[in-house]
This record gives C-alpha cells, sequence and structure tokens, in this order.
C-alpha cells in the first residue's frame, strides 16, 4: 500500500452534457506504484479526459474510491484538492498552459508561490529545474517567444519544480512535431528512469505509449489491460 | 501564499495592461480630487462664515423699540420713545447678560474745512466698542465720563475718514456737523461691508447723550445692544428681557411689546446650517463621481477575470485555493483604487491650493476629508472589486482549463 502512487476502486462519472446523463466513467479500477511509467490510452470520447482529471484531483469521482499518493481524495474539499494538485501532482498539458506574458522562470517558480516558498527559494529551485530540462539560456524569455517543444520543456519544469509523487502528462506530444516528440518522450524516459519520477501518461498514439513501461486501454469507460 | 508575493503578482498584472490600470484609476482620482476639493470649499465656506459671524457678535442680542397702538393706529417699529438708558442699566442684573450698551442713530452732514460728508452718527457708550468687538486704529475711545458731560468728542470710521480726511491723521482735528465743533479723539479700524451689502466703516460715533441732547433733543434711546456670555446664553435670557423690559414699561397683558428683540445667535444658527448643507451638498455631488469611478473598477474587473480565465484555470491546477485566487483579484482593484485615492488626494488638495491662490474663494483642505476621501476610495476598490474577485474564485478549474 505504502508504495501506491494511484489506487482507484470502481470509480464512476457522469456528466449532464445538453441535458443528456452521459456515462463517462464506469467503474475504474487502477493501480500505479511508486516508480512506474503507465500509458492510458484510449480513443476520443472513451474518457480519457475525464479519468485525467480524476487523477489530477481538478473533479471528484461520484463515486468508488480513489487515494493518491495515500491520500484519500473521495471527500476533499475544493481546498484540499487544490493542496494535493500543488504538492503531490505535476502536470503537462497537450497545450502547454504557460502563463502568457510571464517568463519561464517565472512560470516554473508559480506552484512555489502557492506553498508558500520564500522568493530566493523559488528562484533557485526554479533555476535548477529549467537547467535539468536544458532550457538554462531562455528562462527570461515569455512563452511567445519559445517553441513548441521549448514550451513543454519550461512546463515539464513546472510541473517538477515542487518534487511532486506524480507527473501526469495529457497527450504532451499532441501539439509537437515527431522530432521534438521525440525529445520531450526521451527527457520523461529520463525522469522516470533516473530520478525515479513516477509517470501517468495520456494518449491516443500507440507509438507514444510504447515509450511508457506499461499500457492500458480506456474504452467505454472501463479500463482493460 | 504570502502577502508579498501576492502582491507582487496584482502589481505585474496590472503593469501589463498600464493604459487600462491608469484609465481606470483615473475614475478614482476623479472622484477623490472632487470629494476634497469640493468639500475644502464647502469648509472654506462655513469658516468664512463663522469669522464674519463672530466679527458680527454672533452671541449678541439687540433690542429695537418697537411699537404702539394709540386709537388703533400701530406706529411701526422704532417709533416709540419707551426704550430708555436706565432700561439699559436695568438689564445689566439678567445672569448671563455681560455687556450692554445702548446707543441712539442719526444722521447728518459733516464739514471738515472745504469738505463735507453725509454719514450715520450713533450716540453710544465706550462699551459698545466691546460689545461690537470693534478696536480704534488710531487715538483714544471717549470715556463714561464724556458720556456723563455730554462731551463734543467723536470717533471716526474708516470711510469717513477718507472722505473728510484723505490721507491727513483725523486725531485731534474738529468736525462741525448740526452747528456742534466735534473733536475727532479716535479712528476705528476698517470693518468692511455687513454680509447684507452696507458700508460699517460709514460711521461716527460720539458719546451716547451729546447725540441725544445736542442732535436730536431727546431723552429716550433707540437700541441695546446686549452682549451675552454664549450663543446658549443668548437663546436663554431673551425671554428674561422681555419680561423685565414689560415690567418696568408698565405694559398691561394685553398689550403688546413696545419693543423687539433680535437674536442674532438665530440669525448665526441659521447661517451656519446653511454652511454645512450646502458643504455636505457638494460633497455628496462629488460622492457621485467617486462611486461612478468604483462601477469603472467593476467594469474592468470583471472584463479581466473573463480574459484571464484559462490563467485562472491554470493557477488552479497548479495548486492556487481559491482565496488565493480572490485575493489575487482583490489586491488588483485595491491597488488600483488606493493609487487612485492617493493621487487623487494630491490632485484635489493640488487643486484647492489653486483655487485659493487664483480665486476669492477660501479653502480648507481638512485632514477628516483626506482621511474620508481616501478611506472610501479604499472602500470602493473592495466592494467594487469584490465581486469580480468572488466570480473568478469560483470558477471550477476545469472548465476554466478549457476556456477559449
Amino acid at each position: 500500500m505504502s508504495d501506491e502512487v494511484i489506487r482507484m476502486e470502481n470509480v464512476q462519472k457522469d456528466y449532464v452534457l445538453d441535458g443528456v446523463r452521459v456515462r463517462a466513467l464506469r467503474g475504474v479500477n487502477l493501480c500505479v506504484r511508486k516508480n512506474d511509467f503507465v500509458a492510458i490510452m484510449g480513443p476520443s470520447g472513451s474518457g480519457k479526459s475525464t479519468l485525467m482529471n480524476i487523477i489530477g484531483c481538478l473533479d471528484i469521482p461520484d463515486t468508488g474510491r480513489f487515494w493518491l499518493n495515500g491520500k484519500d481524495v473521495t471527500r476533499m474539499t475544493p481546498d484540499d484538492l487544490a493542496y494535493l494538485r500543488n504538492h503531490d501532482l505535476g502536470f503537462v498539458f497537450q497545450n502547454f498552459n504557460l502563463l502568457p506574458r510571464t517568463s519561464a522562470l517565472e512560470n516554473v517558480e508559480t506552484p512555489l508561490i502557492y506553498s508558500g516558498i520564500k522568493k530566493a527559494q523559488r528562484r533557485a529551485r526554479a533555476r535548477e529545474l529549467l537547467e535539468r530540462v536544458g532550457l538554462s539560456d531562455r528562462m527570461d524569455h515569455v512563452p511567445s517567444q519559445l517553441s513548441g517543444g521549448q514550451q513543454q520543456r519550461v512546463a515539464l519544469a513546472r510541473a517538477l519544480v515542487n518534487h511532486p509523487a506524480l507527473l501526469l502528462a495529457d497527450e504532451p506530444t499532441g501539439n509537437l512535431d515527431t522530432a521534438t516528440s521525440q525529445e520531450i518522450l526521451h527527457l520523461l524516459s529520463e525522469l522516470n528512469q533516473k530520478e525515479d519520477v513516477t509517470i501517468v501518461m495520456i494518449t491516443h498514439e500507440p507509438d507514444v505509449a510504447a515509450r511508457a513501461k506499461r499500457q492500458l486501454v480506456l474504452r467505454d469507460g472501463v479500463i482493460e489491460e | 501564499m504570502n502577502w508579498l508575493a501576492a502582491i507582487q503578482l496584482a502589481l505585474k498584472a496590472l503593469w501589463r495592461n498600464k493604459m487600462r490600470a491608469l484609465l481606470t484609476a483615473l475614475g478614482v482620482i476623479i472622484g477623490v480630487a472632487a470629494v476634497i476639493a469640493m468639500v475644502a470649499i464647502g469648509e472654506g465656506a462655513q469658516q468664512r462664515i463663522a469669522k464674519e459671524l463672530e466679527s458680527m457678535g454672533s452671541q449678541n442680542l439687540s433690542i429695537r423699540s418697537g411699537t404702539v397702538t394709540r386709537g388703533g393706529v400701530r406706529t411701526g417699529a422704532g417709533t416709540t420713545t419707551t426704550l430708555t438708558f436706565a432700561d439699559a442699566e436695568a438689564l445689566r442684573d439678567v445672569p448671563g447678560i455681560v455687556a450692554v450698551a445702548p446707543s441712539v442713530r442719526t444722521s447728518a452732514q459733516v464739514r471738515y474745512r472745504g469738505a463735507n460728508w453725509g454719514t450715520a452718527i450713533e450716540g453710544i457708550t465706550p462699551e459698545a466698542l466691546t460689545v461690537r468687538n470693534w478696536p480704534l486704529a488710531d487715538g483714544e475711545v471717549f470715556t463714561t465720563r464724556d458720556v456723563a458731560l455730554a462731551t463734543p468728542v467723536c470717533l471716526v470710521g474708516q470711510s469717513v475718514a477718507r472722505e473728510l480726511f484723505g490721507l491727513s491723521r483725523p486725531v485731534g482735528e474738529m468736525l462741525v456737523f448740526k452747528g456742534i465743533a466735534c473733536r475727532v479723539s479716535g479712528v476705528l479700524v476698517a470693518k468692511g461691508a455687513t454680509a447684507w451689502g452696507s458700508d460699517q466703516d460709514d460711521i461716527i460715533f460720539a458719546p451716547l447723550t451729546t447725540v441725544q441732547r445736542k442732535l436730536l433733543g431727546i431723552t429716550y434711546i433707540h437700541g441695546i445692544e446686549v452682549q451675552t456670555s454664549g450663543r446658549n446664553a443668548a437663546f436663554a435670557v431673551v425671554e428674561e428681557i422681555k419680561k423685565l423690559l414689560r415690567q418696568r414699561h408698565r405694559l398691561r397683558e394685553d398689550q403688546e411689546d413696545d419693543f423687539r428683540v433680535y437674536n442674532r445667535a438665530e440669525l448665526a444658527q441659521s447661517a451656519e446650517t446653511n454652511a454645512k448643507v450646502f458643504s455636505w451638498l457638494l460633497g455628496s455631488i462629488a460622492s457621485v463621481s467617486l462611486l461612478v469611478g468604483g462601477i469603472g473598477i467593476m467594469n474592468i474587473m470583471l472584463v479581466s477575470v473573463t480574459e484571464r480565465t484559462r490563467e485562472i484555470g491554470i493557477r488552479m491546477a497548479l495548486g492556487a485555493r481559491r482565496r488565493d485566487i480572490l485575493w489575487q483579484f482583490l489586491l488588483e482593484s485595491l491597488i488600483l483604487s488606493a493609487a487612485g485615492g492617493v493621487v487623487g488626494v494630491l490632485a484635489g488638495t493640488g487643486g484647492a491650493e489653486l483655487l485659493t491662490k487664483f480665486s476669492d474663494f477660501s479653502v480648507v483642505v481638512t485632514f477628516w476629508s483626506i482621511l474620508l476621501a481616501f478611506g472610501a476610495s479604499a472602500a470602493v476598490g473592495v466592494f467594487f472589486g469584490l465581486h469580480p474577485a468572488r466570480k473568478a474564485s469560483r470558477l471550477r478549474p476545469i472548465q476554466a482549463l478549457r476556456y477559449e
């Protein structure tokens, strides 16, 4: 139990879309252990985004139980969820989601601001991470001055800045060309292997999923191994 | 999230939209400046009126001879001859009365060498100058002994001095009016016009008895100026005076007063109330512009929240709690309004200063008006910033993240 980063038992989630009730998840069971690298695949409409929202603590399940890093998320308040997102999770999005007109350094610092860390420490930690993803010469650039690959590296640095238990990547290469995709995937594998970062990656591309240690398929709201 | 970081964040966000921030703050600046300038004008008017009232003797009462009815004919105010010097002396015993100054008044053509001038001549006792708060600029006041002996001496007002003596010194010179040669013993300081426009300096003061006997040939007096110990006392002694005078004049129950008592304190009070109302009126008109400034803040903050929905979503995904988002936007509107308040205070006081320099307005910027205007602008920031900030903090992270 102690090395389980994710434990989901029979998680269900419904959505009401244009007055129609949609069963997005119909009983998902999932276990991700520390240092795992899991790819979750599935066609569009399979409930990937919903699963991603729940794993990312942006939403809570209707029924079933979900433990993140040993903490029961099922009945958490919005503030508790915010704390989890800040301390236990790192996000990498398909469209990068960097703060606009904000330098790479400040983007990476942002999660630490919400952890209440002092400025000098924030700066140092953010620099360290940007160096790690190979952007030491781009720290003061704003997102619009960076290429897609560089933006995704900034996002990756930001996701890792607070030592998360889980790195959650939602189609991380969806907006990138093949060469840059390979760089990002290589970086993810490296982080997983050399720095023991636990990763859950959601994708619909089989060759991207192949870079993970383990592949799962989500179909019609249920996970198939 | 610590405060320093939150404030830095807010400042950065405002800096990114400098022009917008400036224009939004301008609404508050104008509002605050208007409140301060308007209140300053009102306060200036109040103080000016208070000063005028003080010089007028606002705790004074004046008693004039009144009307009498003879065979159904009412003779009109100032026609009775029943008010006497003895009445005035009797009033001294009424508690609350500090000084009493009986007077008679007439007018005459006054000559000095080749010049002549028609003016009012008032017979008074030396005490009258104290009661009227009217010191001398030159020379000496005649004495009570002069009053007892009906000495031909007089004091001249500044206008009379100017008309008859020009630039030469009046003291010691001899004036002639109604066939009496009268020595000028002193010159009064300038008092200016009354609020209703008559020139108070166009006057000659002579001993009461001199005017009574030598000019008018009467034994009664026209009026008594009474100084009381304060404005409250002025209200209290009116009835006492009436009782005493009716008794002394042996008036029956069914007879009307043969004198009138005018309470200056009453006048003063209504003038002050008017000034206060004026002040409030100006202030409240100006407050409307502050309110409009506040609505401007709310408007811009609402736009800003919508524009930055995605940013809010990202921040929430990175661990911002609702209150972090709330404070981020609230701080932005607070900084806008507080900065607007500071600049507005400066502009308002500066504007008031300019107004005093280049116009007749006496303008007084009070500390409380600054405090009030600044406090109001901060309150406006919180009040009008709260709704947009709450709106931002209530966004659901998933929807905010997906917002295009």
